[in-house]
């Protein structure tokens, strides 16, 4: 007779032990990104937030590719070539920290990598690739423009060719890493529809300018770009590039990264709040053992499980090759609406002190806006699930 | 320069830890393994001398199946293989077994030098070093705060309470090392990608001329005849300033020997 064990107490950090099905090397990618948020980045996050930017962007750029974060799961040139589970894991552990430095490489690795990646000539790759990976050069991606968010194929981004070069005039907003970049990835249209540029900062009509007054994703810089006339040989077209589908298919790439990143931000707030409900007494005892605390507490525990839950399995979906970008958007509006609500909860259960800086879940809160806007609305996603399991479209 | 670097995992000391009640030693499954802190130290000082004078680094660990898991953390932070001994006769090994067994260990890789943590968070007697080195005959330089090699002979700065000391051996040579050596780094994940690549040897104690009647719980030179929990923290001094409280608080941590 086999004697029976019983199964162990779940971790309430990991209640469904979601992460046990981990690979090894996917454990190590984990605890390394972890130990680096926890000694290298955690310490800093309120003061960057409250300062509203990231003060030594070089610094966090070379530090972040020293890992091998930016491009992690890209192939070649310089990029660790690791699972899509992998690269989703540093980007949940990034996000428990701050959207805005889960952002800062999203925007770097599944953005503008990912784009001369996949788009562009073998010189573009070995021109950009290796320093990107590595951290020494940061890009950025410019798609939305002052009236073009939602529908970019209204953008009015002009590329004309002009003999042998192409001409570019324009203005894109709202462009994380926009002002600190080296090189912008840059969508425009052109008679034979949308092309992509890479743009050397420095171009002359090339300028870029800091967005202000920002009450979200503050630990990360978010500019306007002015594209005035600006000069480009046609080697700095990517040659693969042709209609809007591809800029679409690279913010599918990221919003792969933010599906798993709304898991951090939401297990980072559901674990400041049941270490604050285990140590905060009112009436003679702690607020963890009230009964109406405890049904936020569960709700979270639910909704942290679920988003995790839908990670992994759309990470396992794309290491098969078999995810669709309708699963991805599932995923985005699910997860990050689920670390909305985990946030929301824990902000509440921290009373006045959840609306500082000294705990994380204001903050989270805050970013989670952002997050729930860019690389497609809540709004747009449910029209492509809605799309997608109707068979009518309803986006315009 | 080929560098043995001896990792030791222990349990995590930022969960709480456990001893078997049954034959008191450390009980494993309870907490999660990781790399003895100081060992990370050892790792990085002997990638560092892998920069600068070539050559390759091997990780050598003794401990059970678990133990793979530190190994891998240390070849994904840049070491090039590895030798995991591992046989249940080990268990329970006290510090002079388990030197013996790792010297035993030692004699199937080629090395010019062995560094290790001058001591482990678990059980910290800080002897295996000294004892490693007898078993080797070999020269040993403890508590490096600095190491520098020339070719034929390793000189180190040995730390002390007042400063340091600087201290010189012929090679191949035993050096502990301390956490003021270096900054170790994080694994890359390049590095974790093509860890699984990299040799592991897996010995049992024959294949490493281990005499089983040597090593073990059974045969061990000493025993943990009892233990018990720490005692709860007691209450802290109150030190009220009545124009004295900076020499007050002086005197106490001069009495502490942190003045
Ligand atoms: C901090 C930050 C960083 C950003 N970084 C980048 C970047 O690096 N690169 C980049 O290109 N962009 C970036 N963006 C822009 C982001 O992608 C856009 O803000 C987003 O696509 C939404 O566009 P919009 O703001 O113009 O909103 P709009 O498209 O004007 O939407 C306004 C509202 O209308 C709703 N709506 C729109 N269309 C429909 C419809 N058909 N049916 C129902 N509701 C609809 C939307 O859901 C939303 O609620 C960033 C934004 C922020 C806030
Ligand atoms: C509560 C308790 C008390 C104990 N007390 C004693 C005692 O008083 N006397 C005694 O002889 N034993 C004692 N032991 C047994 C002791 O844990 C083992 O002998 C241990 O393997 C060696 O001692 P250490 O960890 O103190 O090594 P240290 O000498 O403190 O470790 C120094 C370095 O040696 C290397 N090293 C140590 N072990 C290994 C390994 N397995 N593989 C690779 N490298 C290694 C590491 O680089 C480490 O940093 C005790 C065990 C327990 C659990």
């Amino acid at each position: 007779m086999s004697t029976r064990r019983r199964p162990p107490a779940p971790d309430p950090l990991d209640f469904l032990s979601v992460d046990s099905s981990l690979s090894p090397e996917e454990t190590d990618v984990r605890d390394t990104v972890r130990a680096f948020c926890r000694r290298e980045l955690l310490p800093d996050i309120a003061d960057w937030f409250e300062a509203g930017t990231i003060p030594d962007p070089r610094g966090l750029a070379r530090a972040v590719g020293g890992l091998g974060l930016f491009g992690m799961h890209l192939e070649g040139y310089g990029c660790a070539g690791t699972s899509a589970v992998a690269y989703g894991l540093a980007c949940r552990e990034l996000e428990a920290v701050d959207s805005g430095l889960r952002s800062f490489v999203s925007v770097q690795g599944s953005l503008a990598m990912a784009a001369i990646h996949m788009y562009g000539s073998e010189e573009q790759k070995t021109r950009w690739l290796p320093p990107m990976a590595a951290g020494e050069l940061i890009g950025c991606f410019g798609l939305t423009e002052p009236d073009s968010g939602s529908d970019p194929g209204s953008m009015r981004t002009r590329a004309r060719r002009d003999g042998p070069d192409w001409v570019l005039d324009g203005t894109k907003t709202w462009i994380t890493n926009g002002s600190i970049a080296d090189a912008a990835v840059v969508w425009a249209a052109t008679d034979d529809g949308v092309r992509g540029f890479v743009v050397p900062a420095g171009t002359p009509g090339f300028t870029a300018n800091v967005i202000h007054r920002k009450l979200s994703l503050r630990a990360s810089v978010t500019s306007e770009l002015v594209l005035d006339g600006v000069r480009l040989p046609e080697s700095a077209r990517l040659p693969l590039a042709e209609g809007l589908g591809a800029p679409l298919s690279c913010l599918n790439e990221a919003r792969y990264g933010i599906l798993w990143g709304a898991v951090g931000a939401a297990r980072a707030c559901y674990e400041a709040a049941l270490s604050y409900a285990a140590t905060r007494e009112q009436f003679g005892r702690p607020i963890a053992a009230f009964q109406l605390t405890q049904r936020k507490l569960a709700e979270m525990v639910v909704d942290v499980n679920h988003a995790s839950l839908t990670a992994l399995h759309l990470g396992r979906l794309k290491d098969a090759g078999a995810c669709h970008h309708n699963q991805v958007s599932f995923g985005k509006f699910s997860n990050v609406a689920a670390a909305q609500r985990v946030a929301a909860k824990a902000r509440s259960l921290h009373g006045a002190n959840g609306i500082t800086l000294e705990y994380p879940v204001l903050r989270h809160m805050l970013n989670l806006e952002t997050v729930a806007t860019y690389e497609g609305t809540e709004e747009i996603h449910m029209l492509s699930v809605g799309q997608a399991v109707t068979g009518v479209s309803a986006f315009r | 320069m080929n560098i043995v670097v001896l990792v030791k995992q222990v349990p995590d000391t930022a969960t709480e830890r456990k001893l078997d009640p049954a034959d008191s030693t450390v009980d494993r499954a309870a907490s999660d393994g990781v790399i003895n802190e100081l060992d990370e130290y050892a790792i990085e000082e002997a990638l560092l001398l892998k920069e600068k004078h070539g050559g390759e680094v091997t990780i050598l660990s003794a401990g059970p199946d678990q133990a793979t898991d530190s190994i891998r953390k240390a070849l994904s932070m840049g070491a090039d293989k590895a030798v995991h001994l591992n046989d249940a006769a080990l268990h329970g090994s006290d510090a002079l077994q388990t030197a013996y067994a790792l010297a035993q260990a030692l004699g199937t890789v080629e090395y010019d030098l062995v560094i290790l943590g001058s001591e482990s968070t678990d059980a910290r007697t800080g002897v295996v070093g000294a004892a490693l080195a007898e078993y080797l005959g070999l020269p040993q330089l403890t508590l490096a705060n600095k190491v520098d090699i020339d070719g034929t002979s390793v000189r180190i700065q040995r730390q002390t309470d007042e400063g340091y000391d600087v201290v010189e051996a012929t090679l191949p040579a035993v050096v502990s090392v301390v956490e003021k050596i270096n900054e170790p780094r994080y694994p890359s994940f390049k590095l974790i990608m093509a860890a699984k690549k990299k040799p592991v040897a897996k010995l049992g104690a024959a294949d490493a001329g281990i005499d089983t009647a040597r090593v073990g719980l059974a045969n061990a030179t000493t025993e943990v005849v009892d233990f018990a929990a720490a005692p709860p923290r007691a209450a802290g001094t109150v030190v009220k300033d009545e124009g004295n409280g900076g020499v007050q608080i002086a005197d106490y941590l001069a009495a502490k020997k942190f003045l």
